[in-house]
């Protein structure tokens, strides 16, 4: 049969989620086929970004290689995350700099790639999303969907038209959690140091959830939110858009009388 | 007072910031007021980000003719009876600054804020030769009298507390009574003037630095709010701007359009107080003004970052901003960074000035957040030019070894896609059935430096890609 005319979707599932949290890329995958497209997981890895940050290059180009070949076959390639997203997107090219025959297919690739929730609102212009969730959440701007991809606005839109939910903004919403990738483990207590303002920022908005679009960043704050005993639920945007927040939350324990 | 390159210790000098509670005091006075400041004035005029654009391609335009500025600068500077001398290193600059002080006999020299300065050690230098310098930039001064080097380029003091500088000046102006009073930053800033306006009579040289060097008309130019300044240079018999290539600018309406982001970006003022123009020695029939004028022009390695990667970060005019902005500067202040310039831009500039090998840390220790790049005046690509020194890093074998083996293992598998979904949900598995039930794990053998402050998420179960190829058979 006949896919829908350009609409089909290549899920870039980003290795956390991939390892971590699935839901994430179950929930991905509903608000994308929900708001008409098809959608596809090849085979994969990551975006290479653990080795472009510790300036391994060549191992760089050559996930860059494979990741670009593998989605050379969708409309679009889309990732539940502002990091990957920015990484496949504005980093790729700097790769393939000078290289005329690879070129035009990373321009192809950079064109049709995007972040999930950006994808969403500006390609798809999804206005809204039909679903319910009576909390009050305050959301974080991972830095990379933030600065590299613009994504600040798409979120907050859709997060202002789930049914019962409210948007607390924290102070500093805007600034890094002290994730880093590589860098939380390289410079540890400069990382926690970051994160512990970030967690007093998220307390002190009153909201009982925090969202986020990237999933190393929500696992940095969730982690050092229940490292301090806070009972504030994190979970990645995309689920309660898809309206998919009956599994635990990020570090959550899987079953209610477990609690620690 | 001399201040060893510590960059190379730089986690030990992080984890002695984080505990000091006075510096987590002061820099939250960075976090707050430098951000909010640059924001509202920033916000304020419509053509801020066009004026940035024009500061960026100002500077490139000038980087490309450095040749051409340079020679057009020191004619110009030779025409109005000044002198230009070239250092090729820092010992050079040195060894021309205490030729014209031993000329004049100097026994004290009083000095504007100069980040040259700092880089050339010019204070340990002059004292370890019989010459007094006496700083006369109020937080220069305060970090003299403690015997440290500035912790911020703009406002060198920032890591200290009110309290510290009233405790600093009992101990230094015993001279004035014990009983007066020092609570305000006011009564402070008047002791700190009654005390150097002394100073500045019985000064023989001064030295300043430049925020910019205008080759049209052969001016040096610096910005203060203090005026120290300008009785710095104009009372003594020699006035030696301590200068670098790259602060060349063509023409003084370039310089109007940096000046407009300049103050913007650093303090969050439209205009800095003083803005300070001078052309040459004192003339006949000017009122006042030194009698030599002499500028030291210092390479100390930036023409070899001409045409390398790292070019645009010749562009900087030393705002500030990217360290106002860093999260990591906020966290362990300037100190830290273990050399003179801190915070992103010193993660940039500091390797290509004393070498990679001894300041690895400084680009490393970002999270490219990527907030720097946003507010640099002049655009500068911060996190890209701290990642080409990884690239460096990792072709020089100079990155940890354990870095090393830990890529080349992930690498292995990331670059074999099929291996990976077999040995990621065999891992996910595995994690998801120790930690499932809790959720978490408070400890994970190997990530320790994530689980000393953390906790760490359990994996679901099996992996998206497993359970995806298990739900739907293509």
């Amino acid at each position: 049969m006949a896919e829908p005319l350009g609409r089909r979707v290549g899920l870039f599932v980003t290795c956390l989620v991939d390892l971590i949290r699935p839901s994430v890329a179950f929930a991905a995958v509903k608000l994308m086929e929900d708001a008409g497209c098809t959608v596809e997981v090849p085979r994969q890895s990551c975006c290479g970004q653990p080795a472009f940050n510790s300036g391994d290059r060549a191992t760089t180009r050559d996930i860059a290689e494979q990741v670009i070949d593998t989605f050379s076959q969708y409309d679009f390639v889309v990732a539940p995350s502002g990091s990957c997203a920015g990484m496949l997107k504005t980093h790729y090219p700097e790769l393939f700099h000078g290289d005329p025959n690879w070129m035009p297919r990373v321009a192809a690739f950079c064109a049709k790639t995007h972040e999930l929730v950006s994808f969403l609102v500006d390609v798809l212009g999804v206005g809204r999303v039909e679903v319910r969730c009576d909390r009050t959440v305050t959301y974080h701007d991972s830095c990379s969907g933030l600065r590299e991809l613009g994504v600040r606005a798409q979120p907050r839109r859709l997060l202002a038209g789930v049914q019962g939910l409210t948007v607390k903004e924290m102070v500093d919403a805007d600034v890094c959690c002290g994730f880093g990738g590589t860098f939380c483990v390289k410079y540890p207590d400069i990382s926690n140091a970051i994160v512990g303002k970030k967690a007093a920022n998220i307390a002190a908005s009153g909201a009982d959830m925090l969202v986020a679009g990237d999933l190393g960043c929500l696992m940095n704050m969730a982690g050092k939110l229940q490292r301090e005993g806070r009972t504030i639920e994190v979970r990645h945007v995309a689920e309660v858009l898809a309206g998919m927040t009956d599994v635990p939350g990020i570090g959550m324990p899987d079953k209610a009388e477990a609690t620690p | 007072m001399t201040h060893a390159v510590t960059s190379s210790q730089f986690k030990d000098n992080a984890r002695a910031a984080l505990s000091d509670h006075d510096l987590q005091g002061a820099l939250k006075f960075v976090e707050v007021n430098f951000i909010a400041r640059r924001r509202e004035v920033a916000d304020r005029l419509p053509e801020f980000d066009a004026l940035r654009d024009a500061a960026r391609d100002i500077k490139n335009h000038t980087l490309a003719h450095l040749d051409l500025y340079l020679e057009a600068y020191e004619t110009r500077v030779t025409a109005a009876g000044g002198h230009v001398h070239y250092a090729v290193t820092a010992e050079d600059a040195r060894q021309i600054v205490l030729g014209i002080c031993r000329k004049f006999g100097a026994k004290t020299v009083t000095k504007g804020k100069s980040m040259i300065g700092e880089e050339i050690a010019i204070n340990d230098f002059l004292q370890a030769n019989d010459i007094t310098p006496v700083e006369t930039d109020l937080g220069e001064y305060i970090i003299q009298i403690r015997n440290e080097p500035p912790s911020h380029i703009i406002a060198p003091a920032v890591h200290l507390t009110k309290a510290q500088v009233e405790a600093d000046f009992r101990r230094v102006h015993t001279h004035l009574p014990a009983d007066r009073n020092l609570v305000e930053s006011t009564t402070l800033l008047a002791e700190a003037r009654g005390v150097l306006r002394e100073k500045f009579l019985t000064a023989d040289v001064g030295i300043t630095g430049a925020n910019f060097l205008i080759a049209e008309t052969g001016t040096s130019i610096i910005v203060t709010n203090e005026g120290n300044g300008d009785l710095t240079q104009t009372l003594p018999k020699a006035h030696i701007v301590l200068a670098s290539i790259e602060k060349l600018v063509p023409t003084l309406e370039d310089l109007s359009q940096l000046l407009r982001v300049l103050a913007r970006s650093a303090t969050g003022q439209e205009m800095s107080v003083y803005a300070t123009l001078s052309t040459g020695p004192r003339r006949a029939d000017d009122p006042d003004g030194p009698g030599e004028y002499h500028v030291v022009m210092l390479d100390g390695g930036r023409s070899s970052m001409l045409g390398s990667d790292f070019q645009d970060m010749l562009r900087c005019i030393r705002c500030g901003a990217c360290m106002n902005h860093c999260p990591v500067y906020h966290a362990v202040g300037g100190h830290a960074y273990g050399w003179v310039y801190p915070g992103p831009m010193g993660a940039v500039l500091t390797p290509s000035l004393i070498g990679i090998d001894k300041a690895g840390h400084l680009p490393n220790a970002s999270t490219f957040c990527g907030r720097c790049e946003e507010v640099c005046p002049v655009r500068i690509p911060l996190p890209r030019m701290m990642r080409a020194w990884r690239e460096r890093e990792f072709e020089r074998h100079l990155s940890p070894a354990t870095m090393r083996a830990g890529l080349k293992f992930w690498s292995f598998f990331a670059r074999r896609p099929r291996l990976y979904a077999l040995a990621t949900n065999l891992a996910a598995r595995l994690l998801a059935l120790f930690g499932r039930q809790r959720g978490r794990f408070a400890s994970l053998p190997l990530a320790s430096g994530w689980t000393r402050h953390r906790d760490f998420p359990s994996p679901e179960g099996a992996t998206f890609q497993a359970q995806w190829k298990a739900r739907r058979r293509p």
